[in-house]
């Protein structure tokens, strides 16, 4: 199972620096959504893999899995969501306003051509 | 146990909610509440600073649960400092932000501002690193909202930018914590200094990435190169007021790095022996240089400024790198003078903007106000750029001193010296051409209608005002300053009153007294 989880993680921090880097907004937006799935799991497997086992003391369970890291990815995944929210938001603002979607700064050239300063 | 240390975090926290709720129509009602706040912040925080003058540390259990299973607040003199400084920044910002109407040109301003000064504060204030995290995301949610504030669409799209390059920092930062977390089993600052020094020689792999990841994320935050690549637009684009709070926020990203690499990953250790030496003070150096070449090449004052501010933070992270008490000292007495000159260099652009309309580096006609401006922009370039008599001198003498003793003093030397001497020349430049070419042009645009601009108010130049009165008196108290930065450096580098203070302190659920 630590195999299986740990290239999970791999795959989607990878797919998600790949879509990071394509520099247009929305695939930058799936690939942070990519990042901060593998960042979850990453997080939730920070305190050792465990089948079956509860994070909460009762009467007559043995075996505990660590709830601090459950808590963290609770409000790692809220944080994300209002941060997804909120770039998804501002990225389809600049997107209407300057007719394209890439993330970087339009060059000088490109400003005199439209006849900005 | 007082309580007094959580209402800094707490009052913006409450009063913004109640001024979108209460007073979303009414401006001077938001005005007046929110100034009001701030005003009790600077009483507070300064009642914190002097409480913890002595060397105590002021600890704060919520919920009364015991280190390291609740959450904890420490403020110590460094935080403190922080705190108040943040409050006083926040103070002229305000002022500023009512006097040119910034305010009023988009919604939710005072809101937004109560959230961010609630998220720097409880990033100075927390002694436990995922809510340092928390607090982090706080202050950038509301800087996303505060950066396009007014709209517009350069502001936008320098918003998205900042936006995802904080968020890949943030994606980062929870890496650090997770890789922290599953090495030591604690996320406590005080409780992982006592973990990490327990840590084997063999068995470094882990807690090692787990520093380096920490140290990348506090050095996209402090802008440090080659992760400054965020700060010249956003910083550029954002309103004038905005910026010059978001002067305090590579502060954090500098606070957070002297606090956990004295603390946690001190330079004895050895899961992180020659991190500073070897990768953050060469870092330090480039930035500093990069940035104040930027400030000779930038075609516009507000990249200037912008530029200065990297370059001014690489000053901050050179001293910082050399992990000396001495460097340390010299780091916080930087950090004081360049937030409020990197702070006051922004709203002087924004006077340069009323006044001309625009910030091109270019010969135009004079404009409203001139005289007045022009002295400012040259006290704040003074201090910026490190002549005397302003405070930036001494900072960059501090620094040079306490350098005298690292194998790089010559390297260190040379680039803050010609550093120093490009800053001034751009600076100069830039002066030159705003303020002085401005009656040559004059005659050639005299066939044009006259231009008929606004002159700033006078509450802009109160705010603008009192920032520079506040450096030089940061120049004249520079000797008791300095002493102070000096304890402040000495309780860093001696935590073990910090870390009993946190650990021992009983509460719900505190630890047996037996050995564990």
């Amino acid at each position: 199972m630590e195999f299986l989880v740990a290239s999970a993680i791999g795959v989607l921090t990878a797919a998600g620096l790949y879509l990071v880097l394509r520099l247009r907004t929305f695939p930058v937006i799936l690939g942070m959504s990519l990042l901060t799935y593998a960042v979850n799991v990453f997080l939730f497997a920070s305190g050792r893999l465990t089948i079956g086992a509860a994070p909460v003391l009762r009467d007559g369970v043995e075996v505990y899995t660590d709830p601090l890291p459950q808590a963290l990815v609770l409000t790692a995944i809220v944080i994300s969501f209002g941060m997804t929210a909120v770039v998804v938001m501002i990225a389809l603002g600049a997107f209407l306003g300057s007719d394209d979607d890439y993330v970087d700064d339009p060059g000088e050239d490109a400003k005199e051509a439209e006849g900005q300063p | 146990m007082t309580h007094w240390i959580i209402a800094p975090i707490i009052l913006p926290a409450l009063l913004a909610p109640f001024i979108v709720l209460a007073a979303r129509y009414h401006i001077s009602i938001q005005r007046v509440f929110s100034l009001v706040g701030v005003l009790a912040l600077i009483v507070i925080s300064a009642g914190l600073a002097w409480q913890v003058s002595d060397g105590s540390i002021l600890f704060y259990r919520l919920s009364d649960w015991a280190a390291p299973f609740g959450i904890v607040l420490v403020g110590d003199r460094l935080s403190t400092m922080m705190v108040l400084l943040t409050s006083v920044l926040a103070l002229f910002v305000l002022l500023y932000a009512i006097g040119s109407g910034w305010d009023n040109r988009g919604r939710h301003f005072h809101a937004l501002f109560q959230f961010q000064l609630m998220g720097i504060l409880g990033a100075f204030l927390t002694g436990d690193l995922f809510n340092l995290f928390v607090f982090f995301e706080v202050l950038l949610i509301a800087s996303y909202g505060l950066m396009i504030h007014a709209g517009g669409n350069e502001r936008l799209r320098a918003g998205v930018q900042y936006v995802l390059f904080n968020l890949i920092g943030s994606t980062l930062f929870l890496f650090a914590l997770g890789s922290i977390y599953a090495e030591t089993g604690t996320l406590n600052m005080a409780d992982l200094a006592e973990r990490v020094q327990l840590i084997g020689a063999e068995e470094t792999v882990g807690i090692r990435v787990a520093a380096v990841l920490l140290l990348l994320v506090f050095a996209i935050k402090a802008a440090l190169v080659p992760l400054h690549f965020w700060l010249p637009s956003s910083y550029a684009e954002a309103p004038a007021p905005v910026a010059a709070l978001f002067a305090i926020m590579t502060k954090v990203g500098a606070y957070a790095i002297i606090r956990v690499y004295t603390m946690v990953f001190p330079p004895d250790v050895e899961v992180t022996a020659g991190l500073h030496d070897l990768w953050l003070l060469p870092a330090a150096l480039v930035s500093l240089a990069i940035g104040m070449i930027g400030v000779l090449a930038a075609k516009k004052l507000d990249r200037l400024v912008a530029f200065s501010i990297i370059g001014s933070m690489g000053m901050v992270m050179v001293s910082i790198a050399l992990f000396t008490p001495a460097g340390i000292a010299a780091a916080l007495y930087y950090i004081v003078h360049s937030t409020l000159a990197g702070a006051a260099l922004f709203l002087i652009s924004d006077l340069v903007r009323t006044g001309r309309g625009n910030l091109e580096l270019t010969p135009q006609p004079p404009m409203a106000g001139t005289a007045l401006t022009a002295g400012l922009f040259f006290a704040g370039a003074i201090a910026m750029a490190g002549l005397p008599p302003l405070s930036g001198f001494l900072g960059k003498l501090m620094v040079l001193n306490a350098s005298y003793d690292s194998d790089l003093m010559a390297w260190i030397w040379a680039v803050v010296l010609i550093s120093s001497l490009i800053s001034i020349l751009g600076f100069a430049r830039a002066g030159s051409v705003l303020f002085w070419k401005a009656h040559g042009a004059e005659a050639a645009e005299e066939a044009d209608e006259p231009r008929i601009t606004p002159a700033p108010t006078a509450l802009s130049y109160v705010a603008v005002g009192g920032l520079i009165a506040l450096l030089a008196l940061h120049t004249v108290f520079a000797g008791q300053v300095h002493r102070y930065t000096t304890t402040m450096a000495e309780q860093l580098f001696a935590p073990d009153a910090y870390t009993t203070t946190v650990l021992t302190t009983p509460g719900k659920l505190s630890k047996p007294k037996e050995d564990h």
